[in-house]
């Protein structure tokens, strides 16, 4: 029962991730979201500070916040200041994540109760501790699973709501700007529910290899598909497929569990891409 | 008070061992690290500093104990085959670079968490410190490690002076690398494998992810103030070294505190500090400039107005003074704006007042014609040689005139064969 709910919380993670990854690669923003999932880690500390409680709604609007804030932090550096945007990006990500462990190992000493191990790969192994239990005795599940699947609601509706919206966003902007769409809008929407699917998933997954949840699988369906609506399925799929395998494989070889799911999500797009590039050769 | 003496005194040998590490660790990042930007690689850095882990784990599990040249050496392989992963993925396949390096990053790392929970696991009890490499861990440099990065150290600096000129052309140019036979591929792999084994060096010290730091922000710092590469290179090396030290002092006189995230966070304000006051490209000064332009453009507006009413007039001396509702009539000032501008203009001694009207001096005689010429010469420029429609040949001569240096307006009044200043004839 426990391994079902383990691997039922990391599928939501891997379909809220996927899902926002297909726009991310799209839009050639991985990156992007590589720093914001790093950079929201100050915003988790404060709020954890505050709150005393992982799962306080403060949580979530501080986290969400500093992931915005990084994004426009990020352009200002590249569009106002004339940095490269590599190095805005990295400038940034870097900074927000060492204030973030600065929190952690010196301020707030004591006073928060993260581990530095579970701001890098998440302590799934450990979610069914916190349970939901209602009437004493009738177990629902994990408290994580209810916040995923929370998350993984206001996803897929703010996804299928603007769906026009991001499309616009990830194929022609510019088209957008000319029809008087205010695209800002859009990306800043994208950014902010890009900060909360790591933010929820910070327990699970932690901070670092959340970005594998959101790249692998979309730059994966991205090697077999060109429409947006193939892409988005074959994400989720070779998302939850790695969470199902890499599961196993880890309970297999008492390892890391996240570690084992990234690592299977890798060593498919690996293969996927070994087919790609033989069966082009073939033609 | 006390810690800061202490400090500086080098009372503690740790002390010591943590500054020289800093000083051979934050000079290798940051001279390899201006050519990784200056190639826009600095994020290379970030998957290569993420996928050193599994290399470190196997270099571990090969020596059976903390050996750090297994380690080193397990690093740089699994941080040079990153690279390699990366550049095929995007040779073969559509995925851009961005996400190629997401990928490559993250299946690395995962690989690595996966080998450092079975090395925890498998209980030898020898593992302890491998966990620094994950978020570093600079106060526990030890004097075998100075050694090892201060080789390092000596080993990228060398190869720096004696391969500059290759590495210039490779940085900034590498199709004009190819067109002159350079090896352009090899150098690259070089430089690349530098990289490495600078982040390998470091990443003991700041850890996976914010070694990243160190390669990309003291060159984004120098870049603000200078564009010769050596003076970047220099100064690079020398705000990484001064933040290390801050760092490492931080950390000292507040126990408990972490030296690597404090590294990066003196980096970010040396950034951002030259951010605002860089000469050039800074913040201030790019307002200053703008002001100055606007100013400039405003006085001239105004000149070439008194001169324009004069014209209309049928008045050659331009020797009138005129009235601010005059001067609207000829153009359609901001009456705010221009007020300050003509205030500005008299203090420039341009214009005197006279009676509550504005009369030209010599020098604004002077220079209202020469705004005027090169208006002029623009406009006759646009419709003589070029296909623009006289509707749209004003607007074009508005925006160009106040950039049009003596040398050019020269060569316009060759290439137009005009003499004097041209008149409004279209």
């Amino acid at each position: 029962m426990n391994d079902l709910f383990i691997i039922l919380t990391a599928s939501l993670v891997a379909i809220n991730a996927a899902i926002l990854g297909v726009f991310l690669v799209l839009r050639k923003m991985s990156l992007i979201g590589d720093a914001i999932s790093h950079a929201v880690l100050p915003g988790i500390v404060v709020a954890y500070l505050f709150s005393g409680d992982r799962t306080s709604p403060l949580l979530l609007l501080a986290a969400a916040f500093t992931g915005v804030l990084t994004a426009v932090m990020i352009e200002w550096l590249s569009k106002k200041v004339k940095i490269q945007s590599d190095a805005a990006i990295g400038i940034t990500y870097t900074l927000l994540f060492a204030l973030g462990m600065i929190m952690i190992s010196g301020w707030f000493k004591g006073n928060v109760d993260i581990d530095l191990d579970c701001v890098l790969y998440g302590d799934i192994a450990l979610i069914n501790l916190d349970k939901i239990i209602i009437d004493q005795n009738l177990y629902l599940g994990p408290r994580a699973l209810y916040i995923e699947l929370a998350a993984a609601i206001v996803v897929i509706t703010i996804t299928a709501i603007g769906f026009k919206g991001f499309k616009l966003l990830s194929f022609n902007r510019d088209y957008g700007i000319s029809l008087g769409i205010k695209m800002g809008n859009w990306h800043f929407l994208m950014m902010a529910m890009v900060s909360l699917v790591t933010v929820v998933s910070f327990e699970v997954v932690g901070a670092v290899l959340v970005i594998g949840f959101l790249i692998i699988p979309a730059a994966t369906a991205q090697l077999l598909t060109h429409k947006l609506g193939n892409m988005l399925a074959l994400s989720i799929f070779f998302g939850v497929i790695a969470v199902v395998i890499g599961y196993y494989a880890a309970v297999w070889m008492n390892v890391s569990i996240t570690g084992a799911m990234i690592s299977v999500s890798g060593l498919l797009f690996f293969i996927v891409m070994l087919f790609v590039v033989i069966k082009s050769k073939q033609v | 008070m006390q810690e800061f003496i202490d400090f500086i005194s080098f009372k503690d040998p740790n002390v010591v061992y943590v500054l020289l590490g800093m000083l051979f660790i934050n000079s290798s990042t940051a001279l390899i690290g201006t050519f990784a930007y200056l190639r826009k690689r600095s994020l290379i850095g970030d998957a290569i500093a993420h996928s050193l882990l599994p290399g470190i784990c196997l270099g571990f599990l090969a020596a059976g104990e903390k050996s750090l040249p297994y380690l080193l050496a397990g690093a740089f392989v699994s941080g040079w085959l990153s690279t390699f992963a990366v550049d095929l993925i995007v040779s073969k396949t559509k995925v851009k670079q961005d996400a190629a390096i997401g990928i490559v990053l993250s299946t690395f790392f995962a690989l690595g968490i996966v080998l450092l929970t079975y090395i925890q696991k498998s209980g030898t009890g020898k593992h302890a410190g491998l966990d620094h490499f994950l978020f570093g861990q600079a106060a526990a440099i030890t004097r075998a490690d100075i050694w090892v990065v201060g080789v390092i150290f000596l080993v990228i600096l060398l190869m720096i002076i004696l391969f500059y000129r290759a590495f210039i052309v490779v940085s900034f140019n590498h199709e004009f690398a190819q067109s002159v036979g350079l090896p352009e591929k090899l150098i690259s792999f070089f430089m690349t494998s530098l990289t490495v084994l600078a982040i390998a060096a470091g990443i003991q010290a700041l850890g996976v992810v914010l070694i990243s730091a160190l390669i990309i922000t003291p060159a984004a710092t120098a870049r603000m103030w200078t564009h010769y590469l050596k003076k970047i290179l220099v100064f690079a090396a020398i705000i990484s070294v001064v933040s290390g030290i801050g760092g490492a002092y931080v950390s000292y006189a507040n126990s408990g505190m972490p030296t690597g995230p404090w590294v990066v966070v003196f980096l970010a304000f040396f950034v951002f500090v030259s951010i605002v006051i860089a000469p050039g490209k800074g913040l201030i000064s790019k307002y200053k400039r703008t002001i100055k332009n606007n100013r400039k453009i405003l006085h001239e507006n105004i000149l070439k107005a008194i001169y324009q009413f004069h014209e209309n007039q049928g008045n050659h001396e331009m020797n009138l003074a005129i009235s601010i509702e005059d001067l609207l009539s000829v153009r359609n000032f901001d009456t705010a704006v221009m007020m300050k501008g003509l205030k500005l203009l008299i203090k420039e001694g341009f214009i005197k007042k006279v009676d509550n009207k504005y009369q030209l001096t010599e020098g604004g005689i002077f220079e209202s014609q020469r705004v005027v010429k090169l208006h002029r010469l623009w406009e006759q420029y646009l419709l003589k040689r070029t296909q623009i429609d006289t509707d749209h040949v004003h607007s074009g001569a508005e925006a160009i005139e106040h950039i049009i240096t003596p040398e050019i307006e020269k060569e316009l009044e060759r290439e137009l064969g005009i003499d004097g200043i041209p008149k409004e004839d279209y």
